[in-house]
């Protein structure tokens, strides 16, 4: 289990940011979701999964018996999952609505914003 | 031990409730901001006395004992960039009643910028690793809903590029997080201070250094990472742009701050030619892109860039003097620099125009609005004797003191450069003959003025008596520069 999360970390990391470095929007979503799950998985092999006895004390007791896994990696994960779906909800909405009026998913394609500074003519509009 | 840091987070997201809750209209909405700003500023003023008189303020969590709760800390540099912040906010909700749109307010205008303050305030006032992370976060998800509150096209434009890198910089923040987590089991800054310093081996303490660096970096617009800012800011309403310009990319610089003096205060030599490298190269490529355009807010996105480099090459070098440096330069900057864009939401009323061609004759027409320009235009160019001009002095002299004769000379030079871009503002918006004159002199509203005025008038304060302001930031450096006092304060002081 120790030595295998860190591989599949690394191997999640290498798939989500080739992902991430494609010109489509849509791949780069998924090397996202990919990425962030990834970081979550970091965050419990680095806060020492190998520890199996869960994190219960025994009725009457005020300090645990003997070595327990450590609950916080855990609470710290769910939080960043929380907040990651969040964005990510944001995320595909932005990126549909961005799709509906520029009509591409191609990121070489969205100049919009940034026309050439010597063009008078395109001048952005806030 | 008192409420106060606790207060000047969740006032302003109260008030982000209230006007959530009961969706007032237009008017009723900005009075109420307004009044929440105020009374933000006013909680802002008083813990920032507190933190002068009584030293650093501590607040536990839940009274759950240091290390295992998440404290709230006050020293110097975060009480005043929560003063700081709480006056751009103010200067910003002033500034909207004439030009965020009714249609803009009924989508949560009010709600998100109180939320986006209570975002910036915890993120200045956190003592926790990962409730930095969470402020972060909350930042990010406002700060998205304002970019894209105008629903235009380039606003979505650039709402993507934002996004995107904002979320790769997040991850990296959560991967160094999980990490230190790893290595030492406890996410309290204070604590991190004590025990990261014996932990893991010295080269994944680098990683993770240089990790935490790609992060706030990109948050805080650090050369080669920036170039999301020049393409979001310009589609923004200038009063949300104000608020972005003046403290989005300053609290990066605040994290960066605070990792390298107080995280990893051991390992912060190795840091330091990297962070130089990257100041020069920031300031360099931002004032280049500045003079490049000729588009208002464009010339003013990329100067915040070239604006944090120096920032960062105050932090770099680590000197007393050179760290007082830095934190002047954040103070005059973000003032000055979120006056610039209300200033340049002005032109556009009074002009008609963003781009330099189309504006013209204002000088004329609009005396005034010229001084008010002028005031900021030429501090941030670093005339003497406005704010700018001592930010820069106290910067320079420390890097001669070091011997970094380099990056001295790259200051001086970016500093010309930065003058050459404002006068191109000034000779083509103000002096030049407006096309076809004759067009009426646009009445300016006095919502718009009168926050432009204020922070020219602290603009000139500030200049004028800089020695109690740079006694303030020498002060908080030296809080800085001797972490024991933060950690003590927070490990020992604040059990309540």
């Amino acid at each position: 289990m120790q030595s295998l999360l860190p591989l599949l970390v690394g191997a999640m990391v290498a798939a989500s940011v080739y992902l991430m470095l494609c010109r489509d929007l849509i791949r780069f979503i998924f090397g996202l979701v990919l990425a962030s799950n990834a970081v979550n998985l970091l965050i419990l092999a680095a806060g020492r999964a190998d520890v199996l006895s869960p994190p219960l004390i025994a009725r009457g007791q005020s300090v645990p018996g003997q070595a327990m896994a450590n609950a916080l990696p855990q609470a710290l994960i769910l939080t960043a999952i929380v907040i990651g779906f969040a964005l990510l909800a944001f995320v595909f909405v932005l990126f549909y609505r961005a799709y509906q009026e520029l009509g591409t998913v191609d990121s070489e394609a969205m100049r919009t914003a940034e026309s050439d500074p010597d063009d008078a003519s395109a001048e952005v509009d806030g | 031990m008192s409420a106060l840091p606790v207060l000047a987070v969740i006032l302003p997201l109260i008030f982000a409730a209230i006007a959530m809750l009961f969706r007032p209209g237009p008017r009723r909405a900005h009075g109420l901001a307004l009044s929440g700003a105020f009374l933000h500023l006013v909680l802002a003023l008083m813990l920032m006395t507190r933190v002068v008189n009584d030293g650093i303020q501590v607040v536990q969590m839940g009274n759950w004992p240091a290390p295992f709760g998440i404290s709230l800390v006050a020293d110097s540099l975060g009480a005043m960039m929560v003063v700081i912040a709480a006056l751009i906010g103010l200067a910003a909700i002033a500034y909207g009643r004439h030009d965020i749109t009714a249609d803009q307010v009924d989508r949560g205008f009010y709600p998100l910028m109180h939320i986006l303050l209570a975002a910036i305030c915890g993120a200045f006032l956190t003592g926790d690793l990962f409730n930095l992370y969470v402020w972060f976060e909350v930042m990010l998800m406002t700060s998205f809903g304002l970019l894209v509150l105008g629903q235009g096209r380039a606003q979505l434009d650039a709402g993507v590029k934002y996004v995107v890198i904002n979320l790769v910089a997040t991850l990296l923040f959560l991967t160094a997080l999980g990490l230190v987590y790893g290595m030492t089991g406890t996410l309290n800054m204070a604590d991190l201070h004590g025990k990261l310093s014996g932990a893991g081996n010295g080269g994944l303490r680098v990683a993770v250094l240089m990790l935490f660096l790609a992060a706030f970096g990109i948050k805080a617009g650090i050369f080669p990472l920036y170039f999301w800012l020049p393409a979001a800011y310009h589609t923004l309403p200038p009063s949300v742009a104000a608020v972005f310009a003046g403290l989005l990319t300053k609290v990066g610089v605040y994290a960066l701050m605070r990792i390298t003096t107080l995280v990893f205060a051991a390992d912060a030599a190795v840091a330091k030619p990297v962070l130089l490298g990257l100041a020069v190269a920031t300031m360099i490529s931002g004032v280049l892109g500045a003079a490049a355009h000729r588009d208002v807010r464009r010339i003013l996105s990329f100067h915040i860039i070239s604006q944090v480099g120096y920032m960062v090459l105050g932090l770099a070098l680590l000197t007393p003097l050179a760290l007082a440096g830095a934190i002047f330069y954040l103070v005059h900057h973000i003032i000055v620099k979120a006056n610039l864009f209300l200033v340049g939401g002005l032109m556009r009323q009074a002009g008609g125009s963003f781009d330099l061609a189309g504006l013209g004759g204002l000088y004329r027409r609009q005396p005034l609005l010229a001084a008010l320009f002028f005031i900021p235009a030429f501090s941030l160019a670093g005339f003497p004797p406005l704010s700018g001009f001592w930010a820069k002095m106290i910067l320079i002299r420390a890097g001669l003191e070091a011997g970094e004769i380099l990056a001295v000379v790259a200051t001086i030079g970016v500093g010309l450069l930065t003058v050459y871009s404002m006068t191109k503002i000034w000779a083509e918006g103000f002096w030049k003959e407006a096309e076809g004159d004759g067009s009426p002199k646009v009445p300016l509203s006095a919502w718009r003025l009168a926050p432009v005025a204020i922070l020219a008038v602290l603009t000139v304060v500030i200049g004028l008596g800089a020695e109690p302001v740079y006694r303030l930031a020498a002060g908080a450096a030296e809080v800085l520069l001797t972490p024991e006092l933060y950690v003590t304060a927070v490990l020992q002081g604040g059990a309540p």
